[in-house]
């Protein structure tokens, strides 16, 4: 115990001595969160809007005007087809069409409503549902203002929306789960990998096996720091996520650690594993960088959808943890399900980190080869 | 006396290198036991299976009593190892190092302070600096320091001395000299033929065998041959005139002379005219004493001959 004690005191004293470790641990898990957060929460302005206005009376000139007034829409075109609206949308020139339907003040004042849609570019998920959200709440500004002015009158007009490209939408609040899934298994993988190499190649690997400590040990207390700096990781993005963005856990939060807690194991084990096959350390870096981040970033669903891709990758992702983790933590976070809802990737994950573990252990040479 | 090491017939092959080719020796208790040989000659790789690091292909060694590759976990109690490249965290500082080692090795720098006490005390006023920032001397010292804190029964130094200061390396072997008196054996090479006369008993090793196995006086006493230093102003045109000299057996330069062997025991009459037909009038020609490598080189060329 005494062994272990010296050798986990070593491993922070390695991380604690070298800045750039303590750079990658602490400050790209804070930028991440804080570049990802503010690029999708960012404010619509001079959103550029188009018109399709099949009725052109006071009413249509009435709601595009009080848009166009607003400092989030400039108006860009008025559209005489609707054949208009898809090639304006693809030059990018309008972010949104906006369609009154025919006869649409005189529907307004005989039957109390009237068609309108709002239609968005949702290539771009995140700026279509605030255009919407915008749109909308104009709308109903104007709804409002009218039913003051005829009073007593039943009049609504209900805006249809439409999002064209993306029609689900998926949730902006998804960047938080993507976050903690893609550092966490940069940090755990990527570093515990470099910190055995690393004892491989300045030779002091040599001394340690000849040491009588055994291989157990030597993970454990390769494994220890990490898996507790992780775990504040996990803390610290959690809570700026909550005071930076206003993002809380809606699901139970012992979970949602615990779950983290598997995560976190399963990616220092794929560490260990990576660096029992590579002999320096950047091999290591290299494999960890190639085979782990990019296909989390890529095939874990925390970017591109996996509906929307090929069928070969959504096979490979089936084998990629990360896709777990990702699943189990929106849950968590933003429907607030619990455990069970995710106990099916909970016990793959369990497996997975069992495999790896059994695997890694097995590997680590007790001898030089 | 009780024998550290018994080894017989390890060999140890890397694809189709061969680097040890069936060696045996013996080790004494408390002795320091010298390997002496040029680079690649297989000294790493056989201190790498005395450390148990590697597995012979071949032959069986006993270290400390225990079968090398059945008691490896025995052993690596009783091992103090010193790799040819020192094996330091540079990140960490004198004192951090020492007591990280002594952790792993279940004992405390207090609880063998009288060993290292020597080696210890002239970097022990650095103790805060990181070791990285040490000369190569120190780090020589902090290094067999951490080698020596678990105060080990069999100590093993791969090229201890290897890029260290002169005044480092005298240092070194003296405090090698010391711990005969904790009764602890080592086990050094060392590509530096001076420092075999430091040793006990030397094994001259090259490509993967040993050539002897002899304490260094009787090593430089079984040289076979009458050696005669040749100087020359013009060193390197000397060199070649002796080597083209019929009756020239070896001819190797050394300091500034070349130190020759001759197939006749006077071979002086006929080196004297050879060497002034060939335009070199300034020699001088002395009969001496062979040194270790003198014999070191005289085992490789008979070796070389053998193979052949």
């Amino acid at each position: 115990m005494k062994r272990f004690h010296g050798f986990v005191k070593k491993e922070f004293l390695h991380i604690f001595r070298d800045y750039r470790t303590l750079v990658i641990l602490f400050g790209l898990p804070v930028a991440e969160i804080l570049i990802f957060g503010f690029v999708i929460s960012m404010e619509i302005k001079d959103a550029g809007i188009a018109f399709l206005d099949l009725s052109k009376d006071d009413v249509t000139q009435k709601i595009s005007d009080k848009m166009c007034s607003s400092d989030f829409f400039r108006k860009v075109e008025d559209l005489q087809s609707y054949h208009d609206i898809d090639m304006i949308m693809k030059t990018g020139r309008a972010k949104a069409v906006i369609v009154f339907g025919e006869n649409f003040g005189r529907d307004l004042v005989s039957r109390g409503e009237a068609d309108m849609s709002i239609i968005t570019d949702a290539s771009e998920p995140n700026t279509a549902t605030l255009i919407t959200n915008y749109a909308s709440a104009i709308v109903s500004d104007f709804n409002m203002e009218y039913r003051e002015k005829n009073s007593g009158a039943k009049i609504l007009v209900s805006p249809e929306v439409r999002m064209f490209y993306n029609p689900e939408l998926r949730s902006h609040f998804m960047f938080v789960p993507g976050v903690i899934t893609f550092i966490l298994i940069l940090i755990c993988a990527l570093m515990t990998s470099i910190t055995i190499t690393r004892e491989k190649e300045f030779g002091t690997m040599e001394v340690l096996l000849v040491s009588p400590l055994k291989p157990s040990q030597i993970i454990l207390g390769k494994v220890m720091p990490y898996f507790i700096l992780s775990f504040i990781n996990v803390l610290l993005i959690l809570l700026l996520s909550r005071i930076a963005f206003d993002l809380p856990v809606k699901g139970s939060l012992s979970l949602l650690l615990a779950e983290s807690m598997l995560y976190i194991l399963m990616s220092l084990s794929l560490g260990i594993l990576i660096s029992t096959v590579s002999k320096t350390m950047q091999q290591a870096i290299f494999i960890s960088l190639v085979g782990l981040m990019l296909p989390t970033i890529l095939l874990s669903g925390f970017i591109f959808p996996l509906e929307n891709m090929p069928r070969v990758y959504d096979v490979v992702a089936y084998f990629l943890p990360p896709r777990y983790y990702i699943t189990i933590i929106k849950n968590i976070m933003i429907k607030g399900t619990g455990f069970f809802s995710v106990w099916k990737e909970t016990l793959i994950l369990t497996i997975m980190t069992l495999f790896f573990i059994v695997l890694s252990v097995r590997k680590f040479k007790i001898r030089l080869q | 006396m009780q024998k550290v090491i018994e080894a017989s017939g390890i060999a140890k092959n890397f694809g189709n290198t061969q680097a040890l080719r069936g060696i045996s020796f013996d080790v004494n208790e408390g002795e320091i036991f010298g390997f002496i040989g040029p680079d690649g000659a297989g000294k790493t790789t056989l201190f790498r299976i005395i450390t148990t690091l590697y597995l012979p292909d071949e032959g069986s060694m006993t270290v400390l009593g225990v079968d090398c590759v059945k008691g490896y976990r025995k052993l690596r109690e009783n091992i103090g190892y010193m790799p040819g490249r020192f094996s330091l965290y540079m990140d960490l500082s004198v004192e951090e190092n020492l007591r990280f080692y002594a952790s792993v090795f279940g004992t405390t720098i207090e609880e063998n302070y009288e060993l290292i006490k020597d080696i210890y005390s002239h970097i022990e006023p650095f103790k805060t600096r990181l070791a990285g920032q040490l000369s190569g001397g120190m780090k020589q010292k902090l290094a067999l320091s951490c080698a020596l804190i678990h105060k080990p029964r069999l100590l093993v130094l791969d090229e201890p001395t290897t890029g260290v200061d002169a005044v480092s390396r005298t240092e070194f072997w003296e405090m090698l000299g010391k711990l005969k008196a904790h009764n602890i054996t080592v086990v050094v090479s060392t590509p530096y033929m001076d420092e075999a006369t430091k040793c006990d008993r030397v094994a001259l090793i090259q490509e993967g065998q040993i050539l002897s196995v002899n304490p260094p006086e009787v090593l430089k006493d079984s040289f076979t041959r009458k050696l005669f230093y040749v100087k020359a102003s013009d060193k390197y045109n000397l060199l070649k005139i002796l080597r083209s000299f019929p009756l020239t057996i070896s001819a190797y330069p050394f300091g500034d002379s070349i130190h020759t062997t001759f197939s006749k025991d006077n071979p002086l009459g006929d080196l004297n005219e050879y060497l002034l037909s060939k335009g070199i009038n300034d020699f001088s020609i002395s009969e001496g004493r062979a040194g270790i490598e003198d014999r070191f080189l005289e085992l490789m060329g008979t070796e070389s001959i053998h193979y052949q």
